[in-house]
């Protein structure tokens, strides 16, 4: 018994200190090199998968201790709270406008990613796992299983599409000239989830809390919109 | 109320009152069959809870910056779950990945552009 523990402990102690050695040491080598792409959090996933990939190790075995780390994800989007009620004043007097640009984004997030793949001739089940791409895993794999998709690959568009709009995303808003802090902390939140989220936590507490709130909104206009935009553009014989 | 727990004991009672918010949330969105993540219900109501005075500043903020500062260490294991699927987006990587990029960007635009645009009209 006492051994079986000390067995779990040892790979669980594994996954966390090469999961913090992989992202302390890319973050390290980012801010030394001053090179943006190399985002801590993508070089990390990518060292990782190479790693276990090299070492035969199964993912369950990481994944004991990796659920350790993952787990704080849930008290971190509490913890925006904070930045929420500090920029209350902020988000209460652009509400509107907020409400307007989400609901914006929710059509454009389901009907784009669907569109393009029905175009490129991808197979129903992957069309209709894109739809709930932009939203955050708890709320995309309810939508997927609900609309026909795959919720495993809907999990997997999630992060890919969190790590795709986290890297670039700063950039393709400053290209675009969208200089307002809240906007540029809601457009993360609404295409990068809680990815977006973390990369608006290292611009400032503005776009922080415009980025948690985008990610609550998001969800619930997506699960709102997902279903009925899906039946209309089967009836439409476009997907 | 007067909080009289200073450095590491106000952390980790912090930390508890994030966890209690979870908690709650997660209870609520059980109980309702809400459609949204029981931490995102946790994070209104922390919100909420603040403005009223119920829970002060002082106590939550240190742990709750330290969470928000490092939640890209938080994504590594989620993201290395991608490793459960390779063989699914290699059968189809292109399609997945110009759909994925195409819409990414779209909701870029989309929200940024059209609340850069409503803030500047007023």
């Amino acid at each position: 018994m006492a051994e079986r523990w000390g067995a779990a402990a040892l790979t669980m102690a594994l996954g966390v200190a090469a999961t913090a050695l992989a992202y302390f040491g890319a973050r390290w080598l980012q801010r030394r090199s001053g090179w943006l792409l190399l985002n801590p959090t993508l070089v990390a996933i990518v060292v990782l998968i190479a790693l276990l990939r090299a070492g035969g190790v199964e993912y369950e075995r990481y994944h004991a201790g990796g659920r350790l780390i993952s787990f704080w994800l849930a008290p971190a989007v509490v913890a925006l709270g904070v930045p929420l009620y500090l920029q209350r004043a902020e988000i209460a007097r652009r509400g509107r406008a907020l409400l307007a640009s989400i609901l914006a984004g929710s059509v454009v997030g389901i009907g784009s990613g669907t569109l393009v793949a029905a175009a490129l001739g991808a197979s129903g089940e992957v069309v209709r796992s894109l739809a709930p791409r932009a939203v955050t895993t708890p709320i995309a794999l309810g939508i997927a299983a609900r609309v026909g998709g795959l919720p495993s690959l809907a999990a997997a568009l999630v992060i890919a599409t969190g790590i795709l709009g986290a890297v670039l995303g700063p950039a393709v808003l400053r290209r675009l000239r969208v200089r307002s802090r809240t906007a540029v902390g809601l457009a993360l939140g609404a295409a990068a989830h809680g990815m977006g989220t973390a990369r608006a936590a290292e611009l400032g507490e503005v776009e922080a809390a415009a980025s948690g709130l985008a990610i609550g909104l998001m969800g619930v206009a997506t699960a709102v919109l997902a279903p009925l935009l899906l039946a209309l553009l089967t009836w439409l014989g476009w997907i | 109320m007067v909080v009289r727990f200073a450095g590491w004991s106000r952390f980790t009672l912090g930390l508890g009152v994030l966890l209690l918010f979870l908690a709650l949330g997660e209870a609520v969105v059980r109980l309702l069959r809400l459609p949204v993540p029981g931490s995102v219900l946790g994070m209104v109501l922390l919100a909420e809870a603040l403005r009223r005075g119920w829970v002060p500043l002082a106590l939550v903020r240190p742990a709750a910056e330290l969470l928000i500062r490092q939640m890209g260490f938080l994504f590594v294991p989620p993201g290395v779950a991608l490793i459960l699927y390779l063989d699914l987006l290699r059968a189809q990587w292109a399609v997945i990945v110009t759909a994925s990029v195409v819409s990414t960007f779209a909701v870029l635009l989309a929200v940024g552009a059209l609340q850069q645009r409503l803030e500047d009209r007023g």
